[in-house]
């Protein structure tokens, strides 16, 4: 119940404020280490009303009271997981700038390295491919067939009084 | 009278265009020279239409006329005339104007220009161009009109954004524009290709400066962008794998591994289904580019569905050219040539290898940023897609790309010799060992990547000037020998060397500013003093000025290091009276390639005002470094042998054998 009255009075003091700045001066913990993971948290975080902003960057009302909500669940010694789940768990997976690895996520994180192994194996298998007819296994490739011979006869053949003259 | 005039212009352009997309291919169908030649004076009579229309939307905004409901909504009659001039494309229908602009421009070239290409090729490319060029007139008069009147006009416009009134709008969208629509020259190529079944060295020796031409564009449009949201938005950030990002980077990803396959196909008449489908790829991934940003469907599926109009027309136009290239391709591509044979390690090989990288950071690009829409559209499903996935998958792929790419020029043609490149490249490869050590050292405790990131950098770096030392036998001749024949060398090398550099440089930049910044972020009281990385910053006074159509706050900083005065700094807050919003003008000290940066936040009740100041080292490599691959292609580009239109009467012949 103090918690959400808390998080109560965070909102409404958020709405009275002017257009606030990325992270104000008066949001920073004093403890370094703390602000630290509160800031890498941060950029993990989306700006919900905005457009692909992490709330680390954001100037907007509703980032701001996303880093006080996650600087206060730190003060209040949760680890940085615990805090990833508590805001999904509020807000849902959008808040998250790196989805996770679900079933609706999977096509999403496999198919970049899928394009990789997939488009090397295509090289490999064309490249094989195409050596093992540069080597001219087909014999029919290297020989002349009849009709070709008698063609190159024919070319000679037409070439020839040129070249006496 | 101008407006009727600007939209009547456009009207008959789009009448030019339906017969340029016709009358030629009928004329090369009947083989008929005086039909395929209608193409050629079409394209002119296009360019001059359309470049009327735009500059009559141009003077409605200069003279501030109120009746037309674009300039009301984007204008204000106090606005600067700069703001007033760039306003014309800073918003939706007059970015579209600004688009068909360029594509009737590089249409007009091609026709101006290629008088030395094959009659049938050039009536097909014009022809394919007329294509484009009419499906998007279709578009501006239909959804989408600039020159539409208000019955009862305003005394006042609404003024533009004011983010937008900055002098990178006056660059950035034409820059972009020129790269986006200038890969519609190789896609025009392509298509002619297809549709005449035939493609040579001389296909690849039009389309290889085309391509470089729209690259340069690109590199340099990405880049100004990235600079103008750094000093604009106000907290530093330079690239944020925003959709709209996301949908410049993806053409120019394939764009990139398209200069290259054209490399191929040119000098070895290898890759040339590969080449033509690139072609089409990048095209069409430019036209996705369009849809994404102008159909209003990133900020939310939902907006779109609500105005489906313009959305579903881009769409539209998306399909249908798209899969039309690509069904074309799958029918026609069978018919043309394969050419010369390679082995996996020659010059052809790291080309393919270069290809397969940069199309597998395309296609990473691609579904990063379309996934959550189609997620949404399938599933109902919202996920966010945002930088520290785009860094996990996008940044793998870009490592093994850049160990390969100093190996890339170092080999011969059709069979190279890896162990010879590898020796040739050990100074370079020391320099990166010393490097990483040396960082190691000095950042010892602090980020491991960072120094095996700016090793890889001096690779790249050390790599691509090794190749050139080489060619210039520097070390082993003497010296006035090896400057004689480095002035010798093709530009093309010289080109190649440069803009592979570049890619190290900006990575240095990359990895100095997102490990070693140093910031403060605090409320100051003139008279206080903020201290950052070795800086001592005295906030002076903070004072209040009018500006023409703002209000601004303007806060005065002394700067000294060391206790020397280095300079004053004013960062300000403007706040916009017609829309009643504000911007924050950023103040950057430039020491070398590090800035400082300060940023003004709100003023309290105490007169104390929120500022943060960031020490960003060697942030300007960022932007060097694609500056300098844009001239490394400028260099490439001015090589006599791929001259755009150089005319080459005599020896035309000889003009078309492979370069090098």
């Amino acid at each position: 119940m103090k918690k959400l009255f808390a998080s109560l009075f965070i909102a409404a003091a958020v709405s009275a404020a002017p257009a606030a700045h990325a992270v104000q001066p008066d949001e920073i913990m004093v403890d370094p280490a703390k602000e630290a993971r509160a800031r890498d948290l941060s950029r993990e975080l989306r700006c919900m009303v905005c457009q692909n902003q992490s709330i680390d960057d954001s100037d907007a009302p509703l980032a701001r009271d996303l880093r006080l909500l996650v600087r206060e669940r730190i003060a209040s010694g949760d680890s940085d997981s615990q805090v990833i789940d508590f805001l999904v768990a509020r807000y849902g997976e959008f808040v998250l700038l790196k989805p996770r690895f679900s079933p609706h996520t999977l096509l999403l994180w496999l198919l970049p390295p899928l394009a990789l192994v997939g488009g090397g194996l295509a090289l490999c298998f064309y490249s094989r491919r195409r050596s093992n007819t540069g080597n001219a296994t087909d014999p029919s490739l290297l020989h002349l067939t009849e009709e070709e011979e008698a063609k190159l006869e024919r070319l000679l053949a037409a070439d020839a009084p040129d070249k006496k003259t | 009278m101008i407006a009727e005039a600007g939209h009547y212009a456009l009207v008959l352009a789009l009448a030019l265009a339906l017969i340029q997309s016709s009358v030629p291919i009928l004329g090369a169908r009947w083989g008929d020279h005086a039909l395929m030649n209608v193409a050629r004076s079409t394209a002119l009579a296009q360019l001059l239409f359309v470049a009327a229309s735009f500059t009559a939307l141009v003077m409605l905004h200069v003279v501030s006329d109120f009746s037309v409901v674009n300039v009301f909504e984007n204008s204000h009659s106090m606005k600067p005339l700069l703001y007033k001039i760039t306003g014309v494309w800073g918003n939706h229908e007059g970015s579209m104007l600004l688009w068909v602009s360029i594509l009737a421009l590089f249409g007009g070239l091609v026709a101006a220009f290629g008088n030395n290409l094959p009659l049938s090729l050039r009536a097909h490319v014009l022809a394919v161009q007329g294509w484009i060029a009419a499906a998007f007139y279709l578009f501006i008069l239909v959804t989408s009109n600039p020159f539409l009147r208000i019955a009862s006009p305003p005394i006042e416009g609404r003024d533009l954004n004011p983010v937008l009134q900055d002098i990178g709008l006056a660059v950035h969208p034409p820059m972009l524009y020129l790269g986006y629509v200038g890969f519609s020259i190789s896609f025009s190529f392509a298509v002619a290709a297809l549709i005449e079944g035939r493609i040579d060295a001389a296909w690849a020796r039009w389309v290889r400066p085309w391509t470089l031409v729209a690259w340069i564009f690109l590199t340099l449009g990405i880049a100004m962008g990235s600079y103008w949201a750094y000093y604009e938005l106000g907290w530093g950030g330079w690239w944020f794998w925003d959709p709209v990002e996301n949908a410049s980077l993806m053409p120019w990803l394939a764009g990139t591994a398209l200069l290259h396959s054209a490399v191929v196909m040119e000098k070895r008449n290898a890759l040339k289904v590969w080449t033509i489908l690139l072609s089409i790829l990048t095209f069409s991934l430019s036209l996705l580019g369009t849809f994404l940003v102008r159909s209003g469907v990133l900020t939310s599926v939902h907006a779109f569905a609500t105005d489906p109009a313009r959305g579903v027309f881009i769409l539209l136009i998306l399909c249908l050219f798209i899969g039309g290239s690509l069904s074309l391709y799958a029918w026609r591509a069978s018919a043309l040539k394969q050419g010369g044979l390679f082995a996996p390690v020659s010059r052809e090989g790291a080309l393919v290898l270069n290809n397969l990288f940069l199309t597998s950071a395309c296609a990473t690009v691609f579904i990063g940023t379309l996934y959550p829409l189609a997620l949404e559209v399938l599933t109902g499903d919202k996920i966010s897609v945002g930088a520290p996935f785009f860094n996990l998958t996008f940044g793998p792929l870009f490592v093994p790309l850049l160990v390969a790419m100093p190996f890339a020029p170092l080999l011969a043609w059709k069979r190279g010799d890896l162990f010879g490149a590898a020796q040739r490249l050990t100074a370079a490869g020391i320099a990166a060992l010393v490097a990483i050590a040396v960082l190691f050292a000095w950042t010892y405790g602090g980020a491991t990547l960072a120094p095996l990131a700016i090793g890889l950098a001096v690779f790249v770096i050390g790599g691509a000037l090794s190749d050139l030392a080489e060619r210039m036998g520097l070390f082993r001749v003497p010296f006035g020998i090896a400057m004689r024949r480095g002035r010798g060398l093709p530009r093309a090398t010289w080109g190649t060397a440069l803009a592979h550099a570049g890619i190290g440089v900006a990575l240095i930049g990359i990895v100095c500013e997102t490990t070693g910044n140093s910031e403060y972020i605090g409320t100051m009281q003139p008279r206080d003093v903020a201290s950052v990385a070795g800086y001592r910053l005295k906030l002076d006074e903070i004072t209040q000025r009018q500006g023409p159509n703002f209000r601004e706050m303007i806060a005065q900083f002394t700067v000294t290091l060391d206790g020397e005065t280095l300079q004053v700094m004013m960062p300000s807050k403007r706040n916009f009276t017609t829309r009643g919003s504000s911007t924050t003008e950023a103040a950057l000290l430039t020491r070398g390639a590090s800035q400082l940066y300060i940023s003004l936040g709100d003023i309290n009740a105490e007169g104390a005002i929120a500022v943060r100041i960031y020490h960003k080292p060697l942030v300007l490599l960022i932007w060097w470094g694609p500056v300098l691959m844009a001239f490394g292609g400028l260099l490439s580009l001015s090589d006599r042998r791929l001259r755009v239109g150089a005319p080459k009467p005599a020896k035309a012949a000889r003009a078309l054998q492979p370069a090098e």
